[in-house]
């Protein structure tokens, strides 16, 4: 275990403070679930280099792990063998493990130092399904906020998180993502502001399989977190992304609300924009403000939001980050910077700047009735 | 020639002392300084001075005061046509003695004169901390970017009342008052208030979008078609209450209490209640209006439960119920309480508040700042999960809008001022209000001061009061990278203190300046 020389801490998070970053994002799912090793998605986000300073970067890939697709697979890391110790006792006793394993990794480039990296294919036993999400929930939380040197980067069914310190591409390398197959990839080059060596603290952020990776700053934090705080979730990782996390969990989870609600939320439609809308659209959305103020997203966003099902990409409401999405075929992609995607995909169906505020959901086929484009407002042009 | 008549021009002109045993107006404070070379006999002073302070003696053709009656509101200064005037305090004051200051030694004369509790008007005037001034703003740099509240929308608009805990389908949908800026017109009732004064508060209120509140006098006649943008008070003494006073308004409220004399209640001396006052209040004219300390139906909390839902039943559920309470020490739990019981508006009104007539001693000393009640208040509220069930405005010491930005930061969702409302339209913060013959006519209905304001003034400069406010709450709020009011509230990581010991900012719940 080379990673454990020496009294390094990966996990711990430095500072009480909100960690501040800028970042570069690109995401693409294959609508038709269509694998793709991670190939593309490396290429993709090392063509966005310079927008990364080499102290973050992750992956989040969906459809990796077919041979175990039913079960939470949780990606684990480890700062020493006393925190390993709790966290498979704690596993032990609270979940049937149907696999376990360590990650492979390859160290290189900028990544050297490194934590412990493992993965455990979990049932949530005697728990009925629609409450074993809320009960892994609770455990990663547990395991999060209670073991020291453990963190949990990602738990949901059938993908998984990769990240750490390092770009991205090198990351790409040590955990090597060209041998994973996922319909849908998001990757993330961070330019965190603050004391580096927080492996915690990369994105994507995820809960269950839900990541998140998001370029901005959220400068309404301080009441998301108390409102959040009010629901019951403990914010521990100071980061907006965090929050961004909780918020859809809380919406779309706990209070049932559509993604597109959801969105409306967090980048809420200007009262003046609403005074404007038909009575039923203005009544729904004056109500979704009045009741969520203290959810919506202050600030300078763009985040790519993947779950099984699809892909969204969204803006804060006066576009200060930049987003564009294109497809090609079956594919969409969402990006930071169009070379991004034109790095793997130079011709493109259409290619648009999404309406600021305004939600792109890209679904898998098997999710939706009918096969359209995501295209919407925005410019619109083909190529 | 009438000034012979004025008991005081009288006085001065034989003796120097007032009355012999009168040893508060023995010492004058204030020394109105009159150059005579400037001096046109117009006679302007002599006709605006309301204290009996100013006379013309015709055979010396002068003008001359009787400067220990003046209070230095500053009106025949303001007033005279050639700038001949100029107050200035009376000689050295008594030997410096930090303890025993003026105000001490006096207030002491006063009552060893009267034998009477020492009455005052407006608020606090005393060197307590100012938690506001003592909390500063953050700004963006570099990893967020300021927003040009010129070129791009930024939202002051305040829902003020209860929400739903999530949304469902269809919507729940509670009565709430729509504010186009977070601020609005404290309660100050008329008759302690002119009419005009109350009707400009009520056309500012219209004009801006936003509310006035009636306080305890009823709603005039006249001022019936604001009824849209009035909050209407019911208080210990329900001065004015009907059915029609409460579903004409766009909220009721239940005055508990009020920062500047917490734990009792109004006092309106007979001589202010008018014919028009006394048919506003339902009360014989020339009586004084005595409001009880406690509302006499109210000994509890659950008797509190029964008036908010007997307001809504009368309202039919159309109006949002607000209960207003004086910060006092135990405020979290309090207002916990009143959300419990109901209301879906809580008023949380600071020891600063302002007052038409107060005991110096209560108005001094009781109650707490209104900075550390809002952020106990809203995160008790927060705690407790019944943060959505009511909105919190926070009264009493709102002087500008670095501190409502400083409040929205706390947790409050909109703001009563009052005091600043009074100085918009001439209030020179003497003091006086008690006496009922403000020089400005804000807090007077006597016939001869009251029509010194007029209503379309006040109004106007009102609203220019409230328009600059929304400027620099958006050139503020787009600094901190933010474009809307919501994502300001209660986010306590936008502020930080300065010259604060650990308690208090813990209690105030925000950083030290610099972490
Ligand atoms: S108002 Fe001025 S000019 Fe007129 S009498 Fe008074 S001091 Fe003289
Ligand atoms: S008008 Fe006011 S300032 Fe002037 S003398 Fe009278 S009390 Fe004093
Ligand atoms: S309202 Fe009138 S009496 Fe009261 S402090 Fe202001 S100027 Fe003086």
């Amino acid at each position: 275990m080379p990673s454990m020389r020496g009294n390094r801490h990966f996990i711990r998070r430095p500072h009480q403070e909100k960690d501040i970053s800028a970042c570069g994002i690109i995401g693409f799912i294959n609508r038709d679930g269509t694998r793709v090793s991670g190939d593309a998605i490396i290429r993709s986000i090392a063509n966005m280099h310079d927008r990364g300073n080499g102290l973050g970067g992750g992956f989040a890939a969906y459809g990796i792990y077919p041979e175990h697709a039913d079960a939470y697979a949780l990606h684990i890391m480890y700062d020493d063998e006393r925190a390993i110790a709790e966290t498979e006792a704690l596993i032990r006793n609270t979940l049937e493990t149907e696999h376990a394993e360590t990650i492979p990794v390859h160290p290189n480039g900028t990544v050297t130092e490194y934590p412990e990296f493992r993965r455990y294919f979990c049932h949530a036993p005697d728990v009925e399904e629609r409450d074993a999400d809320e009960y892994m929930v609770r455990l990663v939380m547990r395991i999060n906020a209670k073991i020291e040197g453990a963190y949990v980067v990602s738990s949901g069914r059938n993908m998984g998180a990769f990240k750490g310190v390092g770009f991205p591409e090198d990351l790409a390398e040590f955990f090597c993502l060209q041998e994973y197959e996922a319909y849908l990839w998001t990757a993330h080059n961070r330019f965190p502001t603050n004391t580096p060596g927080w492996w915690g603290g990369a994105h994507p952020f995820t809960l269950l399989d839900w990541s998140i990776v998001h370029n901005g700053e959220i400068s309404s934090y301080g009441i998301n977190r108390r409102y959040l705080e009010s629901f019951g979730y403990a914010c521990t990782l100071m980061t907006d992304t965090e929050v961004v996390a909780y918020i859809f969990d809380l919406l779309v989870r706990r209070h049932g609300l559509s993604f597109e609600q959801a969105a409306t939320v967090m980048a809420p439609p200007f009262w003046q924009d609403i005074d404007r809308m038909p009575p039923d659209e203005a009544a729904e959305a004056t109500a979704l403000r009045q009741t969520y103020a203290s959810a919506a997203l202050n600030g300078p966003f763009a985040f790519l939001f993947g779950y099984n099902g699809g892909l969204i990409g969204l803006n804060d409401r006066v576009k200060l980050r930049p987003l564009v999405v294109a497809e090609r075929g079956d594919t969409v992609y969402m990006a930071s910077e169009e070379s991004a995607i034109r790095v793997v995909s130079p011709d493109l169906d259409t290619l648009f700047y999404p309406v600021a505020g305004q939600p792109v959901i890209a679904r898998l086929y098997s999710e939706t009735a009918e096969k359209t484009s995501v295209a919407h407002g925005g410019t619109v042009h083909g190529n | 020639m009438e000034y012979y008549e004025e008991p005081n021009a009288r006085v001065a002109l034989g003796l120097r002392r007032p009355e012999p045993g009168d040893w508060y107006h023995g010492y004058p404070e204030y020394h109105v300084e009159r150059d005579d070379d400037k001096c046109i006999r117009c006679l302007v002073c002599v006709r605006q001075c309301p204290y009996d302070c100013t006379f013309y003696d015709p055979y010396r053709h002068g003008v001359y005061n009787v400067h220990e009656n003046c209070v230095n509101c500053r009106r025949c200064e303001f007033m005279c046509p050639t700038s001949a005037i100029r107050m200035t305090k009376w000689g050295a004051g008594f030997r410096d003695n930090d303890n025993w200051k003026q105000k001490t030694i006096r207030t002491v004369y006063k009552q060893a004169d009267s034998g009477a509790v020492s009455l005052t008007g407006l608020g606090n005037d005393r060197e307590y901390v100012s938690y506001f001034d003592r909390m500063v703003i953050d700004a963006s740099q570099v990893t967020n970017p300021s927003i040009d509240p010129l070129r791009e929308p930024m939202e002051l608009r305040a829902y003020i009342g209860k929400k739903p805990e999530r949304h469902t389908n269809p919507p729940e949908v509670y009565p709430n008052l729509k504010a186009e800026l977070p601020v609005i017109f404290a309660p100050m009732s008329f008759g302690a208030i002119s009419f005009n004064f109350q009707r400009g508060l009520a056309m500012a209120a219209k004009e801006a979008g936003t509310y006035f509140n009636t306080g305890e006098g009823g709603l005039h006649p006249d001022l019936r078609q604001y009824g849209d943008h009035a909050i209407v008070q019911i208080a210990s003494g329900r001065f004015g209450v009907s059915l029609d006073y409460l579903s004409n308004a766009a909220a009721c409220e239940i005055k508990i209490g009020q920062g500047a004399k917490p734990g009792i209640g109004g006092h309106l001396p007979g001589e202010k209640v008018t014919w028009d006052v006394s048919r506003t209040r339902m009360i014989p004219e020339g009586s004084d209006a005595l409001s009880p300390a406690p509302q006499h139906d109210i000994y509890s909390i659950e008797d509190l439960r029964l008036l908010i839902y007997g307001l809504k039943e009368a309202t039919e559920y159309t109006r949002p119920v607000s209960v207003k309470i004086a910060a006092v020490h135990n405020v979290a739990a309090i207002a916990s309480g009143i959300v419990r019981a109901g209301a879906d508006i809580v008023v949380v009104d600071g020891f600063r508040g302002g007052t038409g007539a107060a005991p110096a001693v209560i108005r001094d000393h009781v109650g707490i700042p209104v900075e550390v009640a809002l952020a106990q208040v809203d995160q008790r509220l927060r705690e407790e999960g019944i943060r959505h069930q009511a909105s919190l405005i926070a009264a009493g010491g709102i002087r500008s809008s670095a501190d409502v930005i400083k409040g929205l930061a706390l947790g409050a969702d909109a703001f009563y001022i009052g005091t600043a409302a009074m100085v918009a339209v001439g209030c020179t913060a003497c003091q006086q209000c008690h006496r009922g013959r403000c020089s400005w006519g804000i807090t007077t209905n006597r016939p001869d001061l009251a029509p010194r304001l007029q209503p379309e003034v006040a109004a106007e400069r009102l609203t220019n009061l409230l328009h600059g406010w929304a400027h620099e709450i958006k050139e503020m709020l787009g600094m901190m990278g933010l474009n809307s009011i919501e994502s300001l509230r209660g986010n306590r990581l936008k502020l930080r203190g300065v010259g604060m010991t650990q308690v208090e900012l813990d209690t105030l719940g925000i950083q030290q300046a610099g972490l």
